[in-house]
């Protein structure tokens, strides 16, 4: 087990070192930031000055090798337009992206796969019909109409729930925090949902699928066999028999969901990072671009480490490291 | 001897698309304590259909039509699914084919054997486990309360197979239908798990109903034999009489083409053809297209023919034949 997980990180650093390259050269090749840091009147003396004391003047492998001392000293640098640190940043923003996504993650997962394992359990039924019409109603609506409707319905109309912000926050450890109000739970509520929707949907037909399966194994029928109730039977064996690939799809939507919320905090004015990075790929600022996206790849990294620990926890042969069939 | 599983007219069917499929028609037998059957037949017979009728786990769109299945005494057909379940396991048990399949592979052995017996007990950890281990000791596992422990991954496919049978075993039913327990098994291990399994059915006093296409593993063990084809049992008898002397031509059939009927170098004999469409049997008997002594009669279907502790469905049984005609 030990040596799985050394394993495992040593994999993540090598990919984290390989992302960071790739983000760096990508970024550089992307454009000249220096016209947008000095004002259009400038001389060139000052444009010099400027690209001199960004460092913009040295070779791309150096200004790599800068990029990573820094980095290795917890320093991304400072945004070139809210002359700022990038961490400070997007650790104003990250808390706001980080509870939207879990919660909507947490709740598409709960329902997607109890819906789902009920539509596998009784698939002939008029309810299972219904989900499964649901769920492809939830893969094929654009989401930023969703959203739109959403607030159309929710919050003109109806008045029930706020159109957009993030409501009152509390402080919990220096980060401010939404859901930990009774109005900042209402503000999430909407974006959540339309978050959700499509994951749900995913949910859904992956659970089905599985339970459908399951229910049809050997595994299952022995069980019946022995006399064993059809609850027992779903909650230790067709559960634990699916949670696999609910799983990860879990964890990779959990990563793509923090790192691609752009559209609905648009649509909800949610002030979270999605938000940013548009901005800042709009005004090509580097050091925040750069920031982002190796921050995304160490998110990735550290999911997917997760989800293979969970795997190992779950699946004894993943354990062992040997299949014998 | 009572018996302890009486099954009378049983009829299983299924509603397709293209009509209603008979998977078992008209299936009577029965079975006293202790006793051992073979129900033998080609794939797709309605051998497995049979067994999984006895225990009402029969999924839609499959139905019981009809028929009587009593078990020590109580009519299982049209029992309500909860009072079914809670003989499954206690009363009538089940083994399949694969030992691979059949078992969880995310859960130890011991909580899966936990599960089967919480089914029907209310039992503590402690004592459960010391009932598991005991259930593991009899069927020959060795340390058997170290491997409660264990994944079925980690145990060989006779010693998964022996598993089963323990789970089958925990609350010592009356019936045990072993549905190919040693089809996906290496041949010495098969006779061991033959020999276990006739030693346990005479030590607990189970009576079994062996399911097998392979008339040599069911002739070691077997005290009658019924042979079933299209969802009929074609033929029925002592195991020994019907192996040596077979009524029915598909009994022949099944017979001649075990290799060990052939001498070496003579290729394999085979019944040919194969078995009809449950959905477009021929009218008559159902065994006639294939069968080389039909004649016209055959468009008429058979009924039973009772000799003694025999019987048959056939116009034209072997070894009688002659003497009818000479009659």
């Amino acid at each position: 087990m030990l040596g799985f997980v050394v394993q495992r990180a040593f994999q993540a650093f090598v990919v984290m070192v390989v992302m960071s390259m790739i983000v760096f050269v990508g970024v550089y090749a992307v454009g000249n930031p220096v016209d947008i840091v000095i004002p259009p009147d400038a001389t060139q003396a000052m444009r010099a000055e400027a690209i001199h004391r960004l460092g913009l003047d040295l070779p791309l492998w150096q200004q790599y090798g800068v990029f990573v001392w820094r980095l290795l000293h917890g320093d991304f640098g400072r945004s070139f337009v809210y002359n700022m640190p990038v961490l400070d940043l997007i650790g104003g923003r990250l808390p706001a992206t980080l509870e939207l996504v879990l919660i909507s993650i947490l709740f598409a997962t709960g329902v997607g796969v109890s819906l789902g394992v009920y539509a596998g359990v009784r698939p002939s039924g008029l309810v299972a019909k219904s989900i499964m019409g649901l769920s492809i109603l939830g893969f094929s609506v654009p989401s930023f109409w969703v959203g739109l409707i959403l607030i159309l319905t929710f919050a003109v109309s109806l008045g029930w729930l706020p159109a957009g912000g993030r409501g009152e926050t509390v402080e919990v450890f220096g980060v401010p925090w939404s859901f930990l109000t009774l109005d900042g739970l209402g503000h999430i509520v909407l974006p959540a949902l339309n978050l959700a929707l499509f994951k749900m949907a995913m949910m859904i037909r992956l659970a089905r699928a599985g339970t459908r399966e399951a229910m049809l194994s050997d595994t299952v029928k022995f069980a019946r066999a022995a006399g064993i109730s059809e609850g027992t039977i779903l909650r230790r064996h067709v559960l634990k028999l699916i949670s696999i690939p609910i799983i990860t799809v879990f964890g990779l939507e959990l990563g793509s969901t923090v790192a691609f919320a752009v559209v609905t905090e648009t649509i909800f004015s949610w002030p979270g990072i999605g938000k940013l990075i548009i901005d800042s790929i709009g005004v090509l600022d580097r050091p925040v671009m750069v920031a982002y996206l190796v921050l995304t790849a160490l998110l990735f990294v550290m999911i997917n480490f997760t989800v293979d620990l969970v795997f190992a926890a779950i699946d004894p042969r993943v354990r062992s490291g040997k299949t014998r069939t | 001897m009572s018996a302890v599983l009486e099954v009378r007219g049983l009829r299983t069917e299924f509603l397709t698309a293209a009509g209603i499929l008979r998977a078992v028609d008209d299936i009577s037998f029965s079975l006293s304590a202790g006793e051992i059957i073979g129900l033998v037949g080609e794939s797709g017979s309605g051998k497995s259909v049979t067994g999984f009728s006895l225990l009402g786990l029969i999924d839609p769109p499959g139905r019981i039509a009809g028929g009587s299945v009593r078990l020590n005494g109580a009519e299982l057909v049209g029992m309500t699914p909860g009072e079914l379940r809670r003989r499954r396991g206690r009363e009538i048990a089940m083994i399949f084919q694969d030992p691979i399949a059949t078992l969880n592979p995310l859960l130890t052995v011991g909580q899966q054997m936990a599960m089967a017996l919480a089914a029907h007990e209310r039992v503590s950890t402690k004592a459960a486990a010391d009932r598991c281990t005991e259930a593991l000791a009899r069927v020959g596992i060795p340390s058997p309360r170290a491997r409660l422990s264990a994944y079925p991954h980690e145990f060989s496919g006779g010693m998964r197979q022996r598993v089963a049978i323990a789970i089958a075993l925990l609350h010592r039913p009356a019936v045990i239908v072993a549905d190919e327990p040693t089809t996906a098994l290496d041949v010495s291990i098969q006779a061991q798990i033959v020999a276990e399994m006739r030693s346990l059915a005479r030590e607990f006093g189970v009576a079994m109903i062996w399911i097998s296409h392979d008339l040599a593993v069911v002739s070691g063990l077997a005290s009658r034999i019924l042979v079933m084809y299209a969802g009929r049992i074609v033929e029925e008898g002592p195991a020994a009489r019907v192996l040596r002397d077979p009524r029915h031509p598909y009994t022949c059939g099944l017979l001649d083409s075990l290799p060990a009927a052939t001498a070496p170098g003579v290729p394999l004999r085979q019944i040919p053809g194969a078995m009809p469409s449950l959905l477009a049997l021929p009218p008559g008997c159902a065994f006639q297209p294939r069968c080389a002594c039909a004649t016209p009669d055959c468009a008429v279907a058979p009924e039973m023919t009772v000799e003694r502790d025999r019987s048959w469905r056939c116009f034209h049984p072997a070894g009688v034949a002659s003497e009818r005609v000479a009659s």
